[in-house]
Order: structure tokens, then C-alpha cells, then sequence
């Protein structure tokens, strides 16, 4: 099904890499090679390999390759595809906003908040709204922490509340109130149909109606948040994959100092 | 006597079987002087209640609701049904109704003699097993003709949230290998103090477990079955604030598989811890009369707390799970206890301590079909590795003779699973089933070798905690966090105002009747 071995395609463009015009990588620069996969509603056959091929010409791909395909369930074909994309990116030009902090391990955030703030942070998380996940807030806040990072409860300069999962808007507020919280951290993971951004907003909304939105450092995490939604929905930071509780810690430290010099 | 590949010590087994039959039975003697509005519901729904009212609550709600309001609920609902009954000459659906328009104040009624009531109620209660019965010898019959897939069970959930896809997704799943279907809940319907009616297409990361959803993939996964030749499973979930009612319901549909741990609501969903002891002692009493298999829960303890140092605990938690079932009169057979592959990837030797401690699970209950569930804790979004961790869980589990296999998805941690997500689950297992079938008969496990040490290290663990649990108290050390490191007090939670001490008049002749398997 595939061409063997050694690919016998000319290779009749450029092989230079123009970070102006960037592409998929497979094995040359600029081959543009991407794999895909998807499942078409219709039954196996050449009809559907056709489909397949064309919707990846649709999608942008050169020469594209059906290099498997399997009927799922009557009427539903799965194909796994190769292609070369015709498209390029800019790279120069692309600007993501990032959380403005340094990380640091978790001593030199203990050290900054003890020289710079003189007393222990108060930290309440909770997986809020129905979101029954407690993977995320236990991530951030637990002792143990993941993978190798200590979560809050083991810093000298947090004093952290993790308040567990499905934990309604107004009872997370409140608790924050009496717990005279610095900074607030949601998790979510359950997104499907964006449950989770009716809940951030939600939660922003009912900040700013009780004056407290500009008091709280207010921060969201999950797989699916990125720092840029996160921003967009009125939150000072967002936390997505690959971020542990040393990003969070760092920021809260260094976000609590800078709001206390303006 | 029993021989074991991992040199385990059968005495120590039976003893730590005692002492968690000792935690059990303390457990148990708080059960029995209490019953719980959802106790209540499910005898109404076994009475024949159904339905909702105008505002979509649901007649068995409207009903103990009503006598909780007037404080009397602690007598029962079988005791003032019964009595309505002999007062009114009306049915049970007739009564709820009443009470629902207002017409009928059931506390204030001139109350019968017991035999009376007894005489009105007894004769719907055994119509009411009768039904389940029916039920039971319908699944008995498939098996008997049309047959099963081998064991490990291949277990994939669904969960569009909407029931008619799901429809669609389970019959894929079916005709590609699958023999278990699982029908995951909507976000937050645990915490929901009653069960939605009807059909329902809106769900978030799930779909409503109702009656009428129950029955409507029932109906697809038996025309699946016989078009496949193979019974197919249905699993939902016993557990949250309704329990009882949803056994109830399970029984009365025809489903197989129910989650149904004792202590999982009270850990992860911070349900009362009294509430749940008595919903699960009822709920289980159902499930064992109506043949489903129930799933306990710990493979989530794992979620929280470290697979490797905190394995003991799981045991420990089986072990008890174990015992409160056997005193609801669920058999070994239908007991699915659950453990699970989530030790770290980057473990050194994690494959033998994964292995080690699934033969032992396998060896401490032989008779039951254990739940396997799947690595999800490091499951990264690297789709390709995901697929290597659960091939790795695979071979454990046909390894081990593991009983209902949930199977691990690639995109765990991404997304619920597409159509091809599962079709490469199954595939995934089926081809490491065949391939390592008889691996677990001709591998031994070498003397003081690393697998025989850790399951012998996890027995002993799990010992020393339920000698500790014994003298503290199940509840007690609930409250101190020895379970998924997670506290709960006592008189903490949800659902703690729906617990209500019985009184003089209080029966219920299901449990019984039940457990002896009338």
C-alpha cells in the first residue's frame, strides 16, 4: 500500500528552511509530510478511499496517501492518511501571550515571598462548577504535586485550601472570603460543549459584582486552558499542559509583589 | 487448598478477611436502625410508582418528600402505602398521584392493623419481584443461547450525552468486539437528589441515567447481541445520592453492570458517609437479586494517591468492599472489585509491580470477575505512547485471568472517545488476548524475585491498615484520610438531611425476601 521502503518522490522544491515559510517536517526541509486520521460517515470502498483523498486535497494536502482504511461499523470508514501540506506559516511573526513571570523552583519562590511579602500567601482552589475532576487542583495543590513538582501545601509561602471538585461559584467565593484568600485557582476538565467557559465567566461576573475581582489574583488551568483564553475571559493567568505548580507558585509571588508596588 | 504463584500466604488472606468482615459488620450495625429518602424512592419505584408531576419531580420524590416535610418518614413508605391502600382501596401510582394533587394527606389517614397492611402490600411486593425475575431469566436465556465473548470482558464506555447516539456508538462498538457497554453519567447527576425521566439528548461528558434510557439501549444492545451472536453487557452507575433507586431501575431494564462501591461517593463526590453505608446496603441488596455484576471503585483511590505506595490501600478497600457485599447476599461471581494499572511510565520495574499486583488481587478473590481499569493519570495527550501504556495494561490483564477489562482509550485525557478511538481500544486488546493467551499458565514467578516480594509487601501493608481500621472504625478512618488520602468528616457532606432513624412501624420486607432470593 505504501511506496516501500525509500521514498522514490522528486523532490523538486526547496529544501532551505525560511522561517518566513514554514511547513511540516517528515524528512526533508520543507516536505511538508503530516499525517492524519479521520472517519467518514460512509461505507468501505473505492468511493470512500476517493472521499478520503480528496477531502484531504481540500484540507491542503499535495499527493495525499490513503494508507490505511478499516469500516468501523456499517457505514463509518476510518482512514489514516498522509499528505504534504501546501501551506506555510509565518513564524517571525507570531506573538503568544505568555504568563509574565520566571518560573522557579519551589525554595525560590519560598525565599522571594518571605524577603518581598513577609508573611504566607493564601491560596484557594477548587475544581468548580460539575466538573467532578479533582486531577488538575491535586496536580497544583496536593503535597506530593506531579511529576516531580511539589504541589502548593508543601510551600513555606502558601498557605493553600484545596476545596475539591464540583464546588459551586458563590460557596468558592464565600470560602474565599472567609478564608481571606490572595488568589484564587480554578481547574477545569470537563469542556465538552465549553461548560467550562460558562463557568469561568460565571465566576468572573460574580467577582466583579462584589467588588472583589481587582482584590484576587485570579487564575485558571486544565488541559484545554490555554494563558490566551484565559486572558480573553478575564482571568490574570491561565495554566495548560506541561505547567505544574512552580509556574503557578511563581506567578502568584511575583504578580502579588508587582500589584503591591503600583 | 488454594496454591499460589506468588507465594502467598493464604493464612494471612483468611485473616485479613476476617478483620475486614469484623470492619463490615460494625458498618453494618449502623445501617440497620436508619433508612435514607432514597431508600424510600426505591421502595416506591418497586411498589410501581413512576412518573412526574408538573414540575418534572418525580412521584416517588413527591411522595417521601411529603412525609418527610411532616416529620414521619422514619415509619416508612411501606407502612403508609400499605396503610393507604387499606383506607383507599387505591393502587400505589393511584396514591403517589394523589398526594401529588394534594388530595391526599397519607399521615393523616386512620391507621390499620399490620396484617392489614401486610395483606394489602405483600402481594405488589412479590409482583414487584416477579418483574425482576422476569428480568433475570431474560439475561439467563441469551446466555444460554446466543453466549458471551470470553473473559476478560472487552468494557467501553459511551458517552455523547445524547441516548440515540450513543445508541449508534454502542452497536459499533458491539459489532467490533466489545462486550460491555458502559453508559457514562452526565457531570453532576451523582450529586442530583432524585433521577431525571425520561429519554434525554442534553448531557455534558455523559448522558442522563433514566429509566427510559436504560430500556432504550437495553433494546439496541439486544438487537446487537443477536446480530452479533454474543450477549452484550449494559453498565451504568449505582452510585451518588440515588443508588438504590438506580439499582432499581438497572433491575427492572434488564442492566448487567453497575458501578457500586461503598465508599466512592463519600471520597470523590463528598457524599455523607451515613447516607451512603445505608443507600449502599439496599442498593447491592438489588443488585444481587437482580444478577448484575457491581463494580467497586478503587482503581480511583489511585487517581489521587500514588499506585505504587499506596497500593495496600486498595486491597485493604477490597477486602472491605468485599464484606459489606457479602452482607447484601451479592455472590462472589457478581462481585467486579476494582484495581488498576497507574503506576508512574517512568517507574523503574513497573511492569512487575503492575503484574504482581494484579495476580495477587486475582489470587485473594478467585471467584470474582475483577474490574481492570486503565492507565488515565499518565495519560498525556502523546496518543502513541497512551497506546503503548494501555497495550502494556493488556497484557497484564489476559496475564492475570482479570475479568471485565475496561479498556484504555488513546486519547484519554483529550476527549470521550471518537468511533475509531474504541475501535483501536478493541483492537489493541483482542490482538494482545490471542497473542499472550496461555502466557499466565506457563510463566512462574521466581522465588524471592521481585513480583513475589511486592505482592507479599502489599498483603502485609494491607493487613497492618485493617488491623488499624478495626480498632478505629470504618467511619473513623474515613474521617482521617486513610482512604485516596482524601478526609470526609462524619456529619459532613451531601445528602446527611435525607438520613432518618426508623421507627416503630418501619419495614421493608424487600431485603429479606431479597437476599434469600425469593
Amino acid at each position: 500500500m505504501s511506496g516501500g521502503l525509500y521514498s522514490m518522490e522528486a523532490r523538486d522544491f526547496d529544501t532551505t528552511l525560511d522561517l518566513k515559510k514554514i511547513k511540516p517536517y517528515g524528512d526533508t526541509m520543507n516536505d511538508g509530510k503530516t499525517q492524519v486520521s479521520f472517519t467518514l460517515p460512509v461505507p468501505c470502498g473505492n468511493e470512500a478511499i476517493e472521499a478520503a483523498k480528496q477531502l484531504m486535497k481540500k484540507m491542503g494536502f499535495e499527493n495525499p496517501q490513503v494508507v490505511f482504511y478499516k469500516e468501523l461499523t456499517e457505514g463509518f470508514t476510518f482512514f489514516n492518511c498522509y499528505g504534504s501540506s501546501v501551506h506555510s506559516v509565518d513564524f517571525t511573526s507570531i506573538h503568544v501571550p505568555k504568563v509574565e513571570a520566571t518560573t522557579w523552583d519551589m525554595h525560590q519562590t519560598d525565599e522571594y515571598v518571605k524577603e518581598n511579602i513577609g508573611r504566607k500567601l493564601v491560596v484557594v482552589g477548587a475544581s468548580t462548577g460539575t466538573d467532578a475532576h479533582t486531577v488538575g487542583i491535586d496536580a497544583i495543590m496536593n503535597m506530593k504535586g506531579y511529576a516531580g513538582h511539589y504541589g502548593l501545601e508543601r510551600y513555606e509561602g502558601f498557605e493553600a485550601y484545596n476545596l475539591g471538585s464540583q464546588v459551586p461559584n458563590d460557596e468558592f467565593i464565600a470560602k474565599a472570603i472567609e478564608l481571606k484568600a490572595d488568589a484564587l485557582l480554578v481547574s477545569q476538565t470537563v469542556t465538552q460543549k465549553d461548560v467550562h467557559i460558562q463557568n469561568l465567566v460565571e465566576l468572573i461576573e460574580m467577582l466583579e459584582a462584589e467588588g472583589l475581582r481587582n482584590k484576587l489574583i485570579v487564575c485558571c488551568g486544565g488541559p484545554r486552558i490555554s494563558h490566551e483564553l484565559a486572558k480573553e475571559l478575564g482571568y490574570d493567568a491561565g495554566f495548560g499542559m506541561n505547567t505544574y505548580a512552580d509556574d503557578v507558585a511563581s506567578f502568584i509571588a511575583q504578580e502579588f509583589v508587582r500589584r503591591s508596588k503600583k | 487448598m488454594q496454591k499460589s504463584k506468588l507465594g502467598l500466604d493464604f493464612e494471612k488472606v483468611g485473616y485479613a478477611k476476617n478483620i475486614a468482615k469484623k470492619i463490615a459488620d460494625d458498618v453494618q450495625s449502623f445501617v440497620e436502625n436508619y433508612t435514607t429518602v432514597a431508600v424510600e424512592r426505591t421502595l416506591c419505584r418497586l411498589l410501581g410508582i413512576d412518573g412526574i408531576d408538573a414540575n418534572a419531580v418525580p412521584l416517588p420524590n413527591v411522595l417521601v418528600d411529603s412525609l418527610k416535610e411532616k416529620g414521619v418518614l422514619g415509619q416508612g413508605v411501606i407502612f403508609y402505602i400499605g396503610n393507604a391502600i387499606v383506607e383507599t382501596g387505591l393502587n400505589p401510582q393511584q396514591i403517589a398521584e394523589q398526594v401529588s394533587d394534594g388530595k391526599l394527606d397519607l399521615a393523616a389517614l386512620p391507621i390499620h392493623p399490620k396484617e392489614k397492611i401486610d395483606a394489602a402490600i405483600m402481594p405488589i411486593v412479590h409482583a414487584s419481584l416477579d418483574r425482576i425475575k422476569s428480568r433475570r431469566s431474560r439475561r439467563e436465556h441469551y446466555l444460554n443461547t446466543i453466549g458471551e465473548g470470553a473473559k476478560p470482558y472487552l468494557y467501553v464506555i459511551v458517552a455523547t450525552g445524547n441516548i440515540y447516539e450513543d445508541v449508534v456508538q454502542a452497536q459499533a462498538a458491539a459489532r467490533q468486539g466489545a462486550d460491555i457497554i458502559a453508559v457514562i453519567r452526565t457531570t453532576g447527576q451523582s450529586l442530583l437528589d432524585y433521577v431525571p425521566y425520561g429519554a434525554t439528548t442534553e448531557g455534558f461528558g455523559g448522558t442522563y441515567a433514566t429509566q427510559e434510557n436504560f430500556r432504550i439501549m437495553r433494546k439496541a444492545l439486544d438487537e446487537v447481541g443477536e446480530e452479533v451472536g454474543r450477549y452484550i453487557r449494559l453498565c451504568n452507575y449505582c452510585s451518588g445520592l440515588c443508588m438504590p433507586e438506580i439499582a432499581v431501575m438497572g433491575a427492572f431494564e434488564g442492566l448487567d453492570v453497575m458501578l457500586n462501591d461503598a465508599l466512592y461517593g463519600i471520597l470523590f463526590r463528598d457524599i455523607n458517609m451515613q447516607r451512603t453505608m445505608v443507600d449502599q446496603y439496599f442498593s447491592r441488596i438489588i443488585n444481587g437479586y437482580a444478577g448484575v455484576i457491581i463494580n467497586t471503585g478503587e482503581d480511583n483511590y489511585l487517581t489521587t494517591a500514588d499506585a505504587f505506595d499506596e497500593a495496600h490501600t486498595v486491597l485493604a478497600s477490597d477486602l472491605i468492599n468485599e464484606q459489606l457485599a457479602f452482607i447484601a447476599g451479592i455472590p462472589a461471581e457478581q462481585m467486579g472489585l476494582g484495581h488498576a494499572f497507574e503506576m508512574d511510565p517512568e517507574l523503574e520495574n513497573g511492569f512487575l509491580y503492575e503484574l504482581a499486583q494484579a495476580q495477587m488481587t486475582r489470587e485473594i478473590f478467585p471467584d470474582a470477575p475483577l474490574k481492570y481499569m486503565p492507565p488515565t493519570k499518565f495519560m498525556t495527550g502523546n496518543v502513541f505512547r497512551g497506546h503503548i501504556q494501555d497495550a502494556l495494561f493488556n497484557q497484564i490483564a489476559i496475564w492475570t485471568g482479570q475479568g471485565l477489562q475496561l479498556l484504555g482509550m488513546m486519547t484519554e485525557a483529550i476527549h470521550t472517545p471518537f468511533m475509531s478511538d474504541r475501535y483501536l481500544a478493541i483492537e489493541n486488546a483482542k490482538y494482545i488476548f490471542k497473542n499472550m493467551k496461555s502466557i499466565g499458565d506457563e510463566v512462574e514467578y521466581k522465588e524471592n524475585g521481585i513480583i513475589r516480594n511486592r505482592a507479599q509487601e502489599v498483603l502485609n501493608n494491607a493487613v497492618e491498615l485493617l488491623e488499624v481500621l478495626q480498632n478505629d472504625g470504618l467511619f473513623n478512618a474515613l474521617e482521617q484520610g486513610k482512604f485516596a488520602a482524601v478526609k470526609r468528616p462524619k456529619t459532613g457532606g451531601k445528602g446527611l438531611a435525607g438520613v432518618v432513624e426508623r421507627g416503630a412501624n418501619y419495614s421493608n420486607p424487600f431485603v429479606e425476601l431479597m437476599k434469600n432470593r425469593k
